[in-house]
């Protein structure tokens, strides 16, 4: 495998595990480069990359461009809030308009499922999703898998679970899709309300207990509670959600082995998981955020260099 | 057309020498070290290493670098650059570096491969090992240090270094057809 399948990075549902492969093989490289006392390459020196969010975006946002600026690439960066869009623009013109800049690569967060097949089909440009509404969000899942793989090696047969607001959550299907196409074993765990009526059809374990989870899994990926998408109520309160499914330092304690635990942010500590676990040895959070970094880069190199991307 | 231009002994000859040479410039090494070039002047360099360690004992630092991401040919090759690893566990500031590759062609790598360096540090000097310097078809102006054999060949000719248990043979391959 020398080269992405797809000139897009659109979702992890489009890509193969070869593909996967390669992202992590050049992310290792891209780690090396920056953890070194000159964290910058010459590579993308003559690409320009647009980042476009219609959504909010704190650390995505920084992390990609982090990666495209060590790469060298020109950046320039558009927000929803302060843009045409207010005016009514569609997105075909506000991206055209940003592409007529002679733009080389479009990363975009979108709140619609979708948003980027429906650019891809209408832009030459090559588009990587940084999250669509509640569907995916492929960069978060190959960090995630590539810091399960640093902590626990080959993912195969590793017994994954994912805990918490799977319902809003676009991190959760991609992290499915890139666990099982690394031949992952994995359970989604949380409230019922939470849990999709049909997420076992994705052919995962689903469970609504958190103490036999945990005792299962080798590692638990907590994810946030997003009040912002959430009209209706889907527990009684923060309270009652953090005691029947925050995990504390006393329940990792009690448990047969020891296991490894990850979020991808923003942490609303205290809920999802206590201070004390966020801050522990068994804790790969900072690890995620550095990953994040080097996958970002790898995906941003990887499809720059296609020949006749 | 396929035919050898250089194999063993004649390979461990010029592999003797050039490590005289480099004992002559750099002493007992202690301000010196080998980075050869990710993927092809890496055994040449382990070569170099094993050799002054019999010859004179010397333990040299060696490191491995890749210059895929400085090369000048991304986005424009037809083919997608995949890098290789680096290993490089001590510091470059201040050291005096000598680059390891098989072939000098065009000078395009050892370019890359110069930029790469300085994003470790800043060392004191850099020299270029080469076993091959094939002459003519040089499109920037560098020159090896140390050099195995010149040779005179075509522009389309392939030189072909290969290794098998530490024993080198060199091919020339020829094109007849063009």
């Amino acid at each position: 495998m020398s080269q992405l399948s797809s000139k897009h990075l659109l979702g992890i549902s489009d890509i193969t595990e070869d593909d996967i492969n390669l992202i992590f093989k050049t992310a290792e490289n891209f780690k090396q480069v920056i953890n070194r006392p000159i964290k910058k390459v010459p590579s993308l020196r003559d690409t320009t990359i647009a980042n476009v969010f219609f959504e909010n975006s704190t650390r995505t946002k920084i992390s990609f461009e982090l990666a495209e600026k060590r790469l060298s690439a020109d950046v320039v960066n558009f927000s929803s809030s302060n843009s045409s869009v207010k005016k009514g623009e569609t997105l075909i013109d506000t991206v055209n308009n940003i592409l007529a800049m002679k733009v080389d690569m479009v990363v975009m967060r979108h709140p619609v499922p979708g948003a980027h097949q429906f650019l891809s089909r209408h832009i030459d440009a090559n588009i990587i999703n940084a999250g669509d509404g509640t569907h995916e969000h492929p960069t978060q899942a190959l960090l995630d898998a590539f810091s399960i793989r640093e902590s626990l090696g080959d993912l195969k047969d590793k017994k994954i679970a994912i805990i918490g607001d799977i319902l809003h959550s676009r991190v959760a299907l991609s992290n499915i899709y890139c666990l099982q196409k690394l031949g992952a074993k994995v359970t989604v765990c949380g409230p019922p309300t939470l849990l999709p009526k049909y997420i076992g059809s994705l052919g995962v374990e689903v469970s609504n207990n958190l103490q036999e989870t945990l005792e299962w899994c080798d590692c638990a990926n907590m994810l946030r509670i997003q009040l912002e998408r959430q009209e209706d109520k889907y527990f009684p309160s923060l309270r009652e959600y953090s005691l029947q499914y925050g995990v504390t330092m006393p329940m990792l304690q009690n448990l047969k082995k020891e296991i490894i635990l990850m979020h991808p942010g923003p942490i609303n500590r205290g809920v999802e998981i206590t201070s004390e676990v966020a801050d522990s040895d068994q804790s790969i959070i900072l690890n995620q955020v550095e990953n994040g970094v080097a996958i970002r880069m790898a995906i941003l190199y990887l499809l720059a260099g296609k020949p006749n991307s | 057309m396929k035919r050898i231009i250089l194999e063993y002994p004649q390979v461990d000859l010029i592999l003797t020498r050039i490590c005289h040479q480099l004992v002559e410039d750099h002493g007992d090494f202690s301000q010196t070290a080998i980075l050869a070039l990710q993927p092809k002047g890496i055994l040449l360099g382990k070569a170099i290493i094993q050799k002054l360690e019999m010859l004179f004992g010397i333990h040299a630092t060696y490191g491995e670098l890749d210059t895929t991401f400085h090369r000048d040919d991304f986005r424009r090759s037809d083919k997608l650059l995949i890098p290789n690893e680096v290993n490089i566990d001590f510091e470059i500031e201040n050291k005096r570096i000598i680059l390891v590759d098989d072939v000098l062609y065009t000078g395009r790598s050892i370019r890359a491969a110069l930029d790469a360096v300085n994003d470790y540090g800043r060392p004191a000097s850099i020299e270029l090992v080469t076993l091959i310097n094939r002459k003519y078809k040089r499109e920037v102006p560098i020159q090896p240090d140390y050099i195995g054999e010149n040779i005179d060949s075509r522009t389309d000719d392939y030189v072909k270094v290969e290794w098998n248990n530490n024993q080198c043979k060199v091919w020339i391959i020829t094109d007849n057809t063009k």
